[in-house]
């Protein structure tokens, strides 16, 4: 039986100038697709509680910049239920272009009860199927986070308490991956919005106030998109 | 170690509602999923789970994952969960205390979403409404 060291012994150089060979093969390659065709859109994660205005967002986006919507919009909490990506978003900005994946998540919680459902006129067996697969999207989107983005947009109500255990864990959660982040402050065309609030909770992350749904101040949000996640 | 255990296999406790403080002597050798199990199983039982000194990131991250592939139409709701960072009278100001980072023995309360309701929250108080299922 072969021991660890002669294995070692026999393997390890030649192991090693594969390696070698392997990352400067890699290396050439990585500046060979940054020469002639620019780098690799970012994927970015668009996160929050239910109800924030995340698919609002993300659709607007979309239709600004491609022309196309990622999913349906809905008052009813936990509409997006499925981790959605929009690829190949080019933002112009500035005579200089940004190129993103844009992944619209579902709204994350601790808890879902189908009977919140019930609210919102759904039939139970409907109710039920709902709460499934919400529990599946906001696992889903926590393995993104943990995996799988380059950037996150947090979106908030700006109608709503920030100071909220979801986004206490949340925030704490994106910052231990050393993740860019802007914090979007929506709804602020409701008259009870405040963005101060906000920025005074986030004081560590830069506050974009903006309406997603009557697309207001978008040309600050795209800029700041441009500006942290080009 | 001794596992936590409710001495009559949660009968015959009446109106009472079971409480576990856990130490962070207890979860220091744990690992992740380790955690994760003390917290949960005890929030299946409709206990209140109280932790010395809370999850890291990662690991509040694998509880909501786990948690929410652990719901059931049926019965179990999901977890409610509060923190409040610990009062080191550091300088970086209450708001940034709160929703910051890298806050060292923040005691954490977690229960049954169905049985625990959060009423009041700042950096220094946590009041919360535990109810009977």
């Amino acid at each position: 039986m072969q021991s660890d060291s002669d294995f070692e012994s026999k393997s390890g150089p030649r192991e090693d100038e594969m390696g070698l060979l392997t990352e400067l093969k890699s290396s050439i390659s990585r500046a060979t697709s940054s020469l002639f065709a620019g780098s690799e859109p970012k994927r970015i994660g668009i996160y929050g509680p239910p109800n924030a205005g995340k698919t609002t967002l993300a659709n607007r986006i979309a239709r600004d910049w491609t022309g196309d919507a990622i999913g349906p919009e809905s008052h009813v909490p936990h509409e997006t239920r499925r981790a959605r990506r929009k690829e190949n978003v080019e933002i112009k900005r500035n005579g200089k272009s940004v190129t993103i994946d844009v992944v619209d998540t579902p709204g994350v919680t601790t808890k879902v009860d189908y009977k919140e459902f019930l609210e919102h006129d759904i039939e139970k067996d409907d109710a039920v199927r709902r709460s499934r697969e919400a529990t599946e999207g906001v696992a889903e989107a926590m393995h993104w986070l943990r995996e799988d983005v380059d950037g996150v947009i947090y979106v908030l109500d700006a109608t709503e308490d920030p100071f909220t255990q979801v986004n206490t864990m949340l925030i704490g959660i994106i910052e231990s991956q050393d993740l860019p982040v802007l914090i979007f402050a929506n709804k602020i065309d409701l008259e009870e919005a405040s963005v101060q609030r906000i920025s005074n909770a986030f004081p560590q992350h830069e506050t974009v106030p903006l309406s997603a749904l009557e697309g207001d101040n978008m040309d600050e949000v795209y800029d700041k998109i441009a500006e942290y996640f080009g | 170690m001794p596992e936590i255990t409710t001495d009559d296999d949660g009968e015959g406790l009446g109106d009472g509602i079971q409480i576990d403080m856990i130490s962070a002597e207890r979860m220091q050798d744990m690992r992740t999923m380790e955690k994760i199990r003390l917290i949960l199983d005890g929030v299946h039982d409709g206990n209140i789970v109280i932790l010395e000194e809370g999850l890291e990131p990662e690991e509040e991250s694998k509880l909501i994952e786990v948690t929410m592939s652990e719901i059931n139409p049926d019965g179990f709701t999901g977890i409610e969960i509060e923190t409040y960072p610990g009062g080191d009278g550091g300088d970086s100001g209450f708001l940034g205390r709160l929703m910051g980072k890298d806050e060292p023995n923040k005691l954490t309360v977690i229960g049954p979403a169905n049985r625990i309701e959060t009423l009041h929250k700042d950096e220094t108080l946590i009041s919360t409404l535990i109810t009977r299922t």
